[in-house]
């Protein structure tokens, strides 16, 4: 046990040193890897971002179904009721046409001659029945019950129902660019992936020709295959490890530059704050996410490489 | 020690065999001298040996490790039992002395302290002491082949095959290097000596196993050189 303790820090030792010394070959293997984990780091980010933009405005949806004046009451719990069993309604609150008149007064209160108009008129406020939704994306759920003809007989011809005007089609094209989003962030993920994996794996291929020599020497002295490859793998997660504290102070940096530069005003979906906010209270996660990635980036690309070309066989 | 038994290795079937059905047997102990002229098989003989390259056909037995049941993953365990020492050192280039004897000692898990006491120790065998700083490229010939004997004797290995070790030196060093390999001999190391150098055979007077066209042509105790 204390030997192989003894060899393991043998191996990591070594590729620490190599490392030092290979500085210029690695300069080109840190610098993909920053690049690929900060759009990474980025990605992740964003989404969220987005993803919190869509909540805070889906949760201001509902729908309104202004109803005749001639519904009874019967008929209106009815509706309530088959509503409420719906799984995707949050909650149905029903609003009288004296509590609407008392709403529509109060929000022009300021406006005397209007509401002497509608006083005047008797209350031509019809009574509503209002639904708040769990996720406003199944709208179309609903649409089909809307859509039966028992409910379409309690509708006011002339108010019909409201879906909240146009925030539905708003929240649809923010869910769209954020599909979008994350889509080319997961292509660019693989690609640049994929090139930060091939640059390492040249890297090491690159020092395992210079030390070709070294290795052959080492191999006739009995060195065994993990003691030889160990190095190379300890030398390629120190890229990772390295390039993952980059790209996270690269975003710390954007963001930095970011809140002085803008002040607290957004980049019109990318809630600035909000993104500041969540990258500071996820710090440790998106840290330790980083460096996950960046050792099993350098890991597995090193792992390939010295497969490749530290064959142990003989003749 | 060392069983050869009807050893055949072909690299090119046009060219014929490199090694044509050896068969040695060396005892615990012994020290024998294989001569030959460049190209009889010595070469190939020692890769043979160190597992560098399988034999076409053959049984190959060395320190109780039978060859053809070796498997690709033990082959280190078997390279730390046996010493090689080459005709071109083979020294880490940046590594000095120290470094260089210490690996064979890092590379089977052997602890700071144990290293630090027995580097030293192995380079007084070699006369080598105080030259630890030294880098390879510093030394002289007859000097680098001497660390590189004091690496493959530092782990203590029953049998040490040095292959031409005096082939790059003046004549004036290998003497040094031939009484070094007296020495560790009399410690009881199992010495195997591949040499054409005549004057070397001449005056040791050990066993002399003569190879030529790959064939064992003569095996004598207290022997000279001949053709």
């Amino acid at each position: 046990m204390k030997r192989k303790a003894i060899t393991f820090k043998r191996i990591v030792w070594t590729g620490v040193t190599n490392f030092l010394r290979n500085a210029s070959l690695a300069v080109a293997a840190v610098t993909v890897m920053v690049v690929t984990l900060t759009i990474i780091l980025f990605s992740v980010v964003t989404s969220a971002t987005m993803n919190h933009t869509i909540a805070q405005i889906s949760s201001k949806i509902n729908i309104s179904i202004y109803l005749r004046d001639s519904v009874t009451t019967a008929q209106s719990n009815n509706l309530i009721d088959e509503l409420k069993n719906l799984p995707e309604v949050k909650s149905v609150n029903y609003v009288s046409k004296s509590q609407a008149l008392a709403e529509y007064e109060a929000e022009n209160s300021g406006n005397k001659s209007l509401l002497a108009a509608i006083n005047e008129t008797g209350n031509p406020l019809p009574a509503s029945v209002q639904i708040n939704l769990v996720n406003p994306s199944h709208i179309d759920q609903i649409q089909k019950v809307l859509g039966l003809s028992s409910t379409i007989q309690l509708e006011d011809p002339q108010a019909g129902t409201s879906y909240s005007g146009d925030r539905k089609a708003a929240i649809d094209q923010i869910a769209h660019a954020t599909n979008i989003l994350e889509q080319v962030g997961f292509a660019a993920v693989i690609v640049f992936a994929l090139v930060s994996v091939l640059i390492i794996f040249n890297t090491i291929q690159m020092a395992i020709f210079n030390r070709r020599d070294e290795i052959q020497i080492m191999r006739l002295l009995g060195a065994s295959t993990s003691y030889i490859r160990g190095p190379f793998i300890v030398e390629s997660i120190i890229y990772g490890l390295l390039s993952a504290l980059i790209s996270v102070a690269l975003i710390d940096l954007l963001f930095v530059v970011a809140s002085s530069a803008l002040q607290a005003s957004s980049f019109g979906l990318l809630d600035i704050n909000y993104a500041h906010n969540y990258f500071y209270s996820n710090f440790l996660l998106l840290l330790t996410l980083q460096l996950t990635l960046g050792i099993v980036i350098g890991a597995v690309s090193s792992m390939i490489a010295t497969r490749r070309y530290l064959r142990f066989k003989s003749k | 020690m060392i069983l050869l038994d009807r050893v055949t290795k072909t690299y090119n079937k046009d060219l014929g065999a490199a090694l044509d059905r050896i068969s040695l047997h060396v005892e615990p102990n012994e020290f024998v001298i294989v001569v030959g002229q460049s190209g009889a098989g010595k070469t190939t003989l020692m890769r043979l040996l160190t597992r560098e390259e399988r034999p076409t056909s053959g049984k190959i037995i060395v320190g109780g490790v039978d060859y053809d049941k070796l498997k690709d993953k033990d082959i280190p365990l078997l390279r730390r039992k046996i010493g090689v020492v080459y005709q071109d050192f083979k020294l880490l280039p940046r590594k000095n002395v120290f470094e260089n004897v210490a690996y064979a000692l890092e590379i089977v898990g052997m602890g700071r302290r144990e290293i630090q006491h027995t580097v030293p120790r192995v380079l007084e065998i070699v006369n080598l002491k105080g030259k630890e700083k030294q880098m390879p490229i510093e030394l002289s010939g007859g000097e680098r082949q001497r660390v590189a004997i004091a690496r493959a004797i530092a782990r203590q290995p029953k049998i040490l095959i040095a292959d031409e070790p005096t082939g790059n030196l003046d004549p004036k060093y290998a003497w040094d290097i031939i009484r070094v390999l007296e020495k560790i001999n009399r410690y009881g190391t199992t010495v195997l000596l591949t040499t054409h150098n005549q004057e070397v055979v001449n005056k040791l007077k050990r066993r002399v196993v003569t190879i030529k066209h790959g064939k064992v042509v003569s095996d004598r105790a207290n022997a000279g050189y001949e053709e």
